[in-house]
């Protein structure tokens, strides 16, 4: 295991595997290793893991396995170097930053000093890497925003956003696949289904993928929109 | 086809839930499930049920009326809370097995203590699955009828018919009400904290200002931060104790998101979320801290007592209750 892995409780039934405090890709590897090995070498009594930015949470039976024996078995595990693990996929999202899918965009562009025009280049110009899941059913959390695009997050929240929402706030951004009222700015629209509760699992993009957005109008919107009613894939692997 | 229950008044805040949704935080789900885990098993092993899988309705302090829409009797349950349940308007008590004849009602309005009631049928409801679960995350839309809370005239479907047992009254010792401190294990961000702040909180009295699904909020004594208040956002567990930058404790409950960006102090052990669950706004909690191994301790003694609910059971008090329906 690493040199500076802590394991800290999070009650009787959970338990924290933690790499590092910093948003870091090198974190977020070893977070995706003990993830993989994990899964590799099941451990009775574990029910779930989740990762995050830099640790993975454990969540366990604690009928079947204390937090000690389950400390004991993670550190006896054979962890390969993220060079030995699938590559990585890269995703190209479409994502419309026209009205009525940009509710935020000017708002922002006013805020930073930037048009809105080049507000939405730099958001789909850049690369991510998906780093966790979180806060409601399919929220992507990514890192990779361009450094012009900060912003700090609205002193109040604002109503909800629509799914597929592109968000961004304290220098992050996320997809935001199911509608909930958030303290975010919403930059634009994919009319891709990132989050599908009827399927299992619910998402196709995970953790250590990276993502880059199409920019379309709104009629493009429109249409992807359909086939994705239609179960026709709209979110696209890169060759 | 088993039949329903017709809902003929849902007061605010009644969902299905059964045990949760779990293998779905990695995606950002919510395991939802019952916010007294006691009560709703209670009620289900009442009846024979799967202590976690089959579905009950959590009533809240909105209460609920039910219309037995069957053709043959249906065993149900409920219990938790300190509600008082009515059969076609006569007292059955506040925790019981009935057998709920054909166009019998039942309905249940909340007492002087607690939140959260179990009803609970024989075989569980056989409303949709959804990831796995029937358990209703509202903010999210998942599970239950259409992933929202119950309404008047929303039909029940039952997934099995009969009645297993004969009437009785569920005398479980482990729901009644105890004030004794609510136990915490320490962490995962303890040492976000001064020696003085633990001090407080473990050395004072908090008043619940406020609760839901996700979260209870109370008040007392400020906890301060000896590092800051943002983290970068790692997992939640049921139970946590967060301290955001108002320094008041935040317990996240049964809809608490997977993953979370204040430092969490402590969680709140397996054993008595139920007791704090049950808390109503302007009552009082202490704290105590223990071990994870206590904690799990607890938990098993716990369980085990749940367990045993069959042997809780009592001949009903109140007149048999024979042949159709009372006049």
């Amino acid at each position: 295991m690493y040199r500076e892995t802590r394991f800290l409780p999070a009650g009787e039934s959970a338990l924290v595997v933690e790499f590092g405090e910093r948003i870091d890709p090198a974190l977020n590897d070893q977070v995706r290793a003990l993830d993989r090995a994990l899964a590799a070498n099941p451990v009775a009594g574990v029910l779930e893991t989740v990762p995050t930015y830099r640790s993975l949470t454990v969540h366990f039976d604690p009928r079947l396995l204390s937090s000690a024996a389950l400390v004991e078995r993670i550190q006896s595990l054979e962890v390969a170097a993220p060079s030995e693990e699938r590559l990585p996929r890269q995703w190209l999202i479409p994502v419309c930053y026209e009205p009525p899918y940009a509710e935020d965009l000017s708002e922002v562009a006013t805020a930073i000093g930037l048009s809105a025009r080049r507000v939405a280049e730099l958001h789909a110009g850049a690369t991510y890497r998906v780093y966790m899941y979180g806060f409601a059913p399919g929220y992507v959390f990514l890192g990779g925003l361009p450094a012009e695009l900060a912003i700090s997050r609205r002193p109040t929240p604002r109503p909800s956003v629509p799914a597929g929402a592109m968000l961004i706030a304290g220098g992050q951004a996320l997809i935001a696949s199911t509608p909930m009222p958030t303290g975010w700015y919403n930059l634009g629209c994919t009319p891709a289904v990132i989050f599908d509760w009827k399927q299992n699992p619910p998402a196709s993009i995970e953790i250590g993928d990276t993502v880059q957005f199409e920019p379309i109008d709104a009629a493009q919107f429109a249409t992807l929109q359909q086939a994705a009613a239609q179960g026709r894939p709209v979110v696209r692997r890169k060759a | 086809m088993a039949g329903a229950l017709r809902i003929l008044r849902a007061g605010f805040g009644a969902t299905i839930q059964d045990g949760g949704r779990y293998g779905q935080r990695r995606y950002g789900v919510t395991p939802a499930g019952p916010m007294d885990w006691r009560a709703f098993r209670t009620a289900n092993l009442a009846l024979g049920n799967h202590a976690e899988r089959a579905a009950a309705v959590e009533v809240s302090v909105g209460g609920i009326e039910v219309f037995c829409e069957t053709t043959t009797p249906v065993g149900v349950a409920f219990c938790g809370g300190d509600f008082s349940w009515r059969r076609d308007g006569r007292e059955v008590g506040s925790a019981a097995r009935l057998i709920l004849r054909p166009g019998e009602k039942l309905a249940a309005s909340p007492g002087t203590r607690g939140v959260f009631a179990y009803f609970a049928v024989s075989g569980g409801f056989a409303t949709p699955v959804a990831l796995g679960s029937r358990a209703t995350h509202t903010r999210s839309g998942i599970g239950g009828i259409d992933g929202r809370m119950l309404r008047d005239g929303d039909l029940l479907p039952l997934s099995a018919s009969g009645w297993p047992f004969g009437e009785a009254r569920i005398a479980a010792p482990w729901l009644n009400r105890d004030s004794a401190p609510l136990r915490v294990v320490l962490g995962p961000q303890d040492d976000y904290f001064s020696a003085a702040a633990l001090n407080a909180f473990f050395g004072a009295e908090f008043r619940l200002t406020a609760g839901d699904r996700m979260a209870y909020r109370l008040d007392g004594p400020e906890i301060a931060h000896a590092r800051g208040f943002n983290i970068v956002s790692d997992g939640v567990a049921l139970g946590a104790v967060q301290i955001a930058g108002d320094k008041k404790p935040l317990i996240l409950m049964a809809d608490h998101p997977p993953t979370g960006g204040y430092p969490k102090l402590a969680h709140v052990v397996r054993a008595d979320i139920g007791r704090l669950a049950q808390l109503r706004p302007g009552e009082t909690c202490r704290f105590q801290p223990v071990s994870a191994e206590e904690a799990r301790t607890a938990l098993l003694a716990c369980e085990s007592e749940v367990a045993a609910t069959a042997r809780h059971l009592h001949p009903l008090q109140s007149a048999p209750h024979v042949g159709g329906r009372p006049p």
